[in-house]
């Protein structure tokens, strides 16, 4: 808890968010790399089950059952105490698992270092894959132009 | 009478055994990996997760590949592992204004502020075979133009000013959830949008078809399409606050339909909406206009007695896996059922035939 801004509420949703939004095969290469394993007992092991999404009438109105997603979630305490909850996109039980150490991990002192060799490549690769798809939806943009007909003087 | 319920096991078991090898097909072609199902058939991925009911593209594939590509199969694969799953909770409204478009497209406003994005569509391709594809090669990269950064508005949100389109107001009430009780009728229209959006795609698009053929007309534009990825946000009790959950590919239609006024409403234009998982154009547009054909009454239009103004005709018939269920049990074993059929088949005959020989003999 040394460093206040990893501490706010909105922070920690961005980064879970991001750890749920983020696809395993981006996520788990960092991780794997940041190779410091705290240990930890869980206090929810990992589990596989189905979030009802919503939406709403006419984008705006009453709310309504779409569909559902998976998404596997788990909860783990460190042994300075520190609870990290893992809640992700997807059946992957590892992903999770990573997902609730990294959100425990960025509570301790070891944020600065999380944050900087995972969290923020992660962030980079999603906001480029994100731009990459914006840019080619530009370029089918349409550009109309109209035809001039009749008396032209 | 007995009949034996006992047997066929072993035909059973040989003929699961035949269905596995025909699967694979020839053994010297390439087995499909899930990987390329998802890659490479999307759309087929994203039909069986919207009529499936259940957002996960990995499964999706896996249950293609199982039903050898028999979608209504793999949607019932799909359906009998969704209610294995502990439901963790209810999403917050998903923000299709949010969406990070890779289509967006307007049939009424040419000049839409974000434009007209048309994105990997099928739309002013030829639809004539290409037989490159049958051939392997590169595909050239697709171009590229600065990205738009700034959400896209709802194009619906420009006429709302004029108060001549029908506004959509928010409302908290907590819809009713077609997984947890069943249909009952007169229903409302939160449960059937739900009821549309896994509906199948061909019986969804016949009924909007018929409204478009004159059996309750109602005059559609598709005011805007858009498809894309939006987050979804819950709240997480553990935590006191929500987070994205992931994020998923909508495709949202929103017709705009001329309406000349009733008796409860003025002139005004009024709406459809579609919302379906995944890249899925005509589902969603199919939707919007069954939506909008169902609710005659709310808008007090005159009951036509179209099919598509049913709500009991429509939802009770747009779920593929409860029409399959029903339809292909009748090839199940009934032969107690036949035996006792065919016994009053039997009887029946006898009886005319005992009516008929005394006239005969009179005669």
């Amino acid at each position: 808890m040394t460093d206040q801004t990893y501490n706010s509420k909105a922070t920690r949703q961005d980064w879970m968010g991001l750890l749920a939004r983020a696809p395993e095969s981006a996520l788990m290469p960092l991780w794997d790399k940041y190779e410091v394993r705290p240990n930890f007992e869980w206090l929810r092991s990992p589990e596989v089950g189905g979030v009802m999404v919503r939406g709403r009438t006419g984008g705006t109105g009453a709310r309504f059952n779409i569909g559902e997603m998976t998404v596997t979630r788990c909860s783990l305490v460190l042994q300075d105490g520190t609870v990290g909850h893992g809640y992700v996109q997807g059946r992957s039980k590892s992903k999770a698992q990573a997902a609730a150490l990294i959100d425990a991990l960025m509570q301790t002192s070891a944020a600065g270092a999380v944050h900087d060799q995972v969290i923020a490549p992660l962030e980079g690769q999603i906001q480029s894959a994100r731009t990459d798809r914006a840019s080619k939806a530009a370029a089918t943009k349409v550009e109309f132009f109209t035809m001039v007909r009749g008396e032209d003087t | 009478m007995y009949v034996a319920v006992k047997g066929g096991e072993t035909a059973i078991e040989n003929a699961h055994a035949w269905l596995a090898e025909e699967r694979r097909g020839a053994t010297d072609i390439d087995e499909l990996s899930i990987a390329q199902i998802r890659e490479q058939l999307g759309l087929a991925v994203n039909r069986v997760m919207a009529e499936g009911s259940l957002y996960d593209p990995d499964l999706a594939a896996l249950a293609i590949k199982q039903s050898r590509g028999d979608l209504i199969e793999a949607i019932f694969l799909i359906r009998a592992y969704r209610t294995t799953l502990p439901r963790f909770g209810y999403s917050k409204p998903v923000k299709t204004d949010e969406m990070a478009c890779d289509r967006r497209i307007s049939a009424t406003f040419k000049d839409a502020p974000g434009g007209q994005v048309l994105g990997p569509t099928f739309d002013y391709t030829h639809r004539l075979l290409d037989f490159k594809l049958a051939a392997e090669g590169e595909v050239p990269a697709a171009p590229t133009a600065q990205p738009r950064t700034e959400a896209t508005p709802h194009i619906t949100e420009f006429l709302k000013g004029e108060d001549i389109i029908q506004d959509e107001p928010a409302s908290d009430t907590t819809p009713g959830d077609l997984t947890r009780e069943p249909m009952e009728f007169p229903s409302n229209r939160p449960l059937r949008l739900q009821s549309l959006t896994r509906g199948d795609e061909g019986f969804v698009l016949g009924m909007a078809y018929s409204t478009q053929r004159g059996y309750a007309r109602n005059h559609a534009f598709v005011g805007e399409l858009r498809i894309g990825k939006v987050a979804v946000e819950m709240d997480i009790p553990e935590l006191g606050f929500a987070i994205d959950i992931g994020e998923i590919e909508l495709t949202e239609c929103e017709t705009v339909n001329q309406f000349k006024g009733s008796k409860t409403e003025p002139p005004q234009f009024t709406r459809g909406y579609g919302l379906v998982f995944g890249q899925s154009e005509r589902k969603s547009i199919a939707m919007a206009l069954v939506d909008r054909a169902l609710r005659w009454e709310e808008l007090g239009e005159d009951n036509l007695g179209a099919p598509a103004q049913d709500e009991e005709f429509v939802l009770s018939h747009a779920d593929n896996i409860q029409a399959t269920g029903f339809l292909e049990h009748i090839k199940l074993p009934h032969y107690v059922d036949f035996q006792s059929e065919l016994e009053l088949v039997r009887k029946l005959r006898r009886e005319a035939e005992e009516r008929m020989q005394p006239k005969e003999a009179a005669e």
